[in-house]
């Protein structure tokens, strides 16, 4: 038994645990800041008076959500680097983690653009009333009025898919980022097969402790920040 | 609250820059697919050939048909094996015993917590421990993670459907001289379900799109098939462009489905079967807090 | 293109077919025909499916180097084409299938190691195989693992082979890692990558199945794998397929096997190794 945990732990240290899982944080850093930009302004595009624009964020939308994001990821792989050849990066492991970030941004984008737009829906009309009748003109009462208090009815589901975006940054494995988790959590397994389960729940607790706070914390924000009615 | 109202009915100056502002946003559309375009061709990825390929008898024939048949096979399985599991654990967290509630609770967030991609490897390496004869490990490991995470979201969709039902119907049961257990199973559940029906329905998008992280541990489905085609044929980009349309419209179709369900029953449970805040808000697919607090898978 | 796809194709299909027509959790089962492993007028052999050149499955029929030994080794013990089944063995369960007595015996490019030895026994082996590196057929400043340093690379994700290029070659060698060696291929031929690395009658297989004469295996083999037919412990059946193999390697049917499972890919095996002697059984 004692041999058994120690073993274990010479498991640990002989990879890279800590690193693969601050691969992915980085990843879904990156993939949050990059899809919470994109999905801002198809949510504009999607509220907007232009029957174009409001066209495209809709389409934009309906593809990516119904696109299974191993497909995205294989797509920016073997579609964007070995067929149209586009290199983010000189040398191979920065270039694999911006394509999987590009892949997670613009996947999650369109789940963001739709939790920005059900916090528009907490929006009473009246407040775009308002806003009209004060002789604010479309783009200054979207930016004055109606997305700062879209923006806290959105924190619940903003913050889902934050969670969303952390576990499937695990996905990057489909465009060859090796190092992050899930390829990790997979080469011990093959390798040491008798840790099988000691493996997983390294791997399973690690996400627990990620997730938890970010839905406590998001819970505990959209309480503190909702636009008393 | 619709687009609409975020703006006035326009006047006729209104009307004009409208006009203008949507042919400006049309031109810059279009700008972006030409540059697409432009992009494709430079690199010879219109070459109707690769397309053609990509389309072919044979290429539905042997690759993607098969592929496609597999990848319902697993969803198939994996969406009763939810709807199973989501309602034991469902009701195991509505349970009047504490310990019930608990593990059940439990059980519940830690599989909504772990990525569904890390079960996946890991049932693949246990059945193979498990069953080291077995043809269909992957298949198994991709049905059985997808059971325990689409479940799990079950389970707390069952939980919020109980409890999003107005209070009188449960005091109603009681009233009547019905134990609780017998209130729930009764009155209250049968109702939930009905609710929960369309977005029941929007969880098979999130399993048919997790479904193609099977292709991560070796099972055939459809994005693994298109591999297949490309490894041989040489277009990456044009198989997976099909793969993704296929899979974009089965999505549709079953998004359109929950649609037309939540109307449809819209009058036969005192629950809501809107999904999300507002029928029609796509959110419904990702899940929301209003119903669980799924999320984007 | 066609041509080549050909075999991927029937491939695919048969075993996705295989596997629906199965229908769900069936575990272990035999999908049809019922098993005959065990049974005195049949053999069960374990191969790849997936390794052209070697051991793919195509459509109802099987193709590849191991495959045509084991077709040869079997008939030459007593078997008939027709009472043999051919069976998927991938690399992580070939010791429990011969010890579960799922297979009689495999053929898939199963090297001889002294640490598999303690638990299966082995005949052969029937080659010999080096790792080597895949490239394009006008490449000509790669000629070994060396020359790696500032390339890019690409392997089977999991797959040790890239690493021991990494420690003992080339430090700043760049690693792409896909899950099957055909997408190396494609990202070879589309000039992402400089080489691919594994064994070289295995990458002799895929150049012969994908490159229209465009890739080439280096020759400079930094390894030796030697290829042996694995036998569940204590089994009698060493020796005979010892002497099938001499028979097959004197009559010429293995050099033919060896250049129709690698045309095309303008391949000859390490000749320093080739055709080896089988070893004397435990």
């Amino acid at each position: 038994m004692n041999d058994h945990l120690s073993g274990l732990g010479a498991l640990l240290l002989q990879y890279d645990v800590l690193g693969a899982f601050w691969t992915n944080i980085q990843l879904t850093f990156w993939g949050a800041l990059f899809a919470l930009a994109l999905g801002t302004l198809l949510a504009l595009m999607r509220i907007s008076p232009i029957v174009s624009l409001r066209w495209a964020g809709a389409t934009y939308v309906s593809v990516f959500r119904n696109t299974p994001l191993t497909i995205i990821m294989t797509f920016m792989v073997m579609g964007v680097w070995t067929a149209l050849q586009i290199q983010l990066a000189d040398d191979f492991q920065n270039n694999f983690f911006r394509l999987a970030v590009v892949g997670l941004a613009v996947y999650h984008a369109a789940f963001v653009c739709e939790a920005i737009r059900s916090g528009v829906n907490t929006v009473p009309l009246g407040q775009a009333e308002a806003a009209r009748a004060i002789g604010l003109s479309f783009l200054p009462a979207a930016r004055l009025i109606i997305l700062p208090q879209a923006f806290r009815g959105a924190i619940a589901p903003l913050g889902n898919t934050l969670i969303a975006l952390l576990k499937n940054s695990t996905v990057a494995a489909a465009a060859s980022v090796s190092w992050e988790t899930s390829s990790t959590m997979k080469t011990m397994i093959e390798f040491n097969p008798n840790y099988l389960w000691e493996i997983f729940a390294v791997f399973a607790i690690g996400y627990v402790i990620l997730v938890i706070p970010i839905g406590l914390l998001t819970t505990s924000l959209s309480r503190r920040l909702a636009v008393k009615r | 609250m619709s687009a609409s109202v975020l703006f006035d009915a326009p006047g006729p100056r209104a009307r004009v820059w409208t006009l203008v502002g949507n042919i400006v946003g049309a031109l810059v559309v279009l700008a972006v697919a030409a540059w697409v375009l432009l992009q494709l061709d430079s690199k010879g990825q219109l070459e109707p050939g690769l397309w053609a390929d990509a389309v072919s008898a044979r290429t539905w024939q042997y690759y993607l048909i098969p592929g496609l048949i597999n990848t319902l096979r697993a969803a198939a399985f994996a969406i009763v094996g939810s709807i199973a599991f989501g309602l034991v654990f469902g009701l195991g967290r509505l349970s009047h015993l504490a310990v019930v509630r608990r593990v059940s609770g439990t059980v519940v967030e830690f599989l909504r917590a772990v990525p569904v991609l890390l079960m996946m490897v890991f049932f693949y390496g246990l059945f193979g421990q498990l069953l080291p004869g077995a043809q269909d490990k992957a298949f198994l490991a991709v049905v059985v993670a997808l059971i325990l995470y689409n479940g799990s979201v079950i389970a707390e969709l069952v939980r919020s459907g109980v409890g999003n039902l107005p209070r009188g119907q449960g005091e109603a049961g009681l009233a009547i001289g019905l134990t609780e257990g017998q209130t729930l199973r009764s009155i209250q559940l049968p109702q939930a379900l009905v609710a929960m029906l369309p977005a029941m329905v929007s969880q098979v998008v999130v399993v048919l799109k997790d479904s193609a992280l099977g292709q991560l541990i070796g099972y055939q489905e459809l994005l693994r098939t298109g591999q297949i085609v490309y490894s041989g044929d040489g277009n990456p980009l044009q198989v997976l462009t099909v793969v993704a349309v296929v899979f974009i419209l089965l999505n549709l179709l079953l998004t359109v489905v929950a649609h037309r369900l939540s109307r449809l029953l819209s009058s036969r449970t005192s629950g809501s079967t809107a999904a999300g805040p507002g029928i029609g808000n796509p959110t419904v697919v990702a899940g929301t807090p209003a119903t669980g607090g799924t999320a984007p898978v | 293109m066609r041509k080549h796809t050909m075999g991927l194709l029937a491939a695919a299909a048969a075993s996705t077919l295989a596997l629906s027509a199965c229908g769900g959790a069936e575990v272990g089962g035999e999908p049809e025909g019922g098993s005959s492993e065990g049974a005195g007028d049949g053999i069960t052999i374990g191969i790849k499916y997936d390794q052209p050149g070697l051991g793919l499955q195509d459509g109802a029929d099987y193709t590849g180097f191991d495959v045509d030994v084991a077709r040869y080794v079997a008939n030459e013990l007593g078997y008939s084409e027709d009472q043999i089944t051919f069976r998927e063995t991938p690399s992580a369960n070939r010791e429990s299938m011969l010890q579960n007595g799922d297979v009689d015996m495999i053929f898939a490019t199963y090297s001889i190691t002294d640490e598999r030895k303690q638990v299966i026994d082995f005949a052969g082996p029937y080659f010999v195989a080096g790792q080597d590196l895949l490239v394009a057929a006008d490449n000509t400043d790669i000629t070994g693992p060396e020359d790696l340093e500032g390339k890019n690379l690409c392997s089977v994700t999991g797959s040790t082979s890239a690493e021991k290029i990494k420690t003992d070659y080339a430090e700043g060698v760049q690693l792409l890692e896909r899950p099957g060696y055909a997408e190396c291929v494609t990202a070879l031929s589309a000039g992402q990558v400089d080489a691919v690395t594994t064994d070289d009658i295995i990458l002799a297989g895929l150049a012969a199945a994908n490159g229209d004469g465009n890739l080439k295996v280096v020759g400079n083999p930094f390894s030796e794998e030697r290829y042996g037919v694995g036998l569940p412990k204590g089994s009698d059946q060493c020796e005979d397929i010892n002497a099938a193999i001499t028979k097959m390697i004197e009559e010429g049917a293995w050099e033919d096997a060896v250049a129709a499972n690698t045309e095309g890919a303008d391949y000859t095996p390490n000749a320093d190794l080739n055709p080896p002697t089988p070893e004397a059984c435990a």
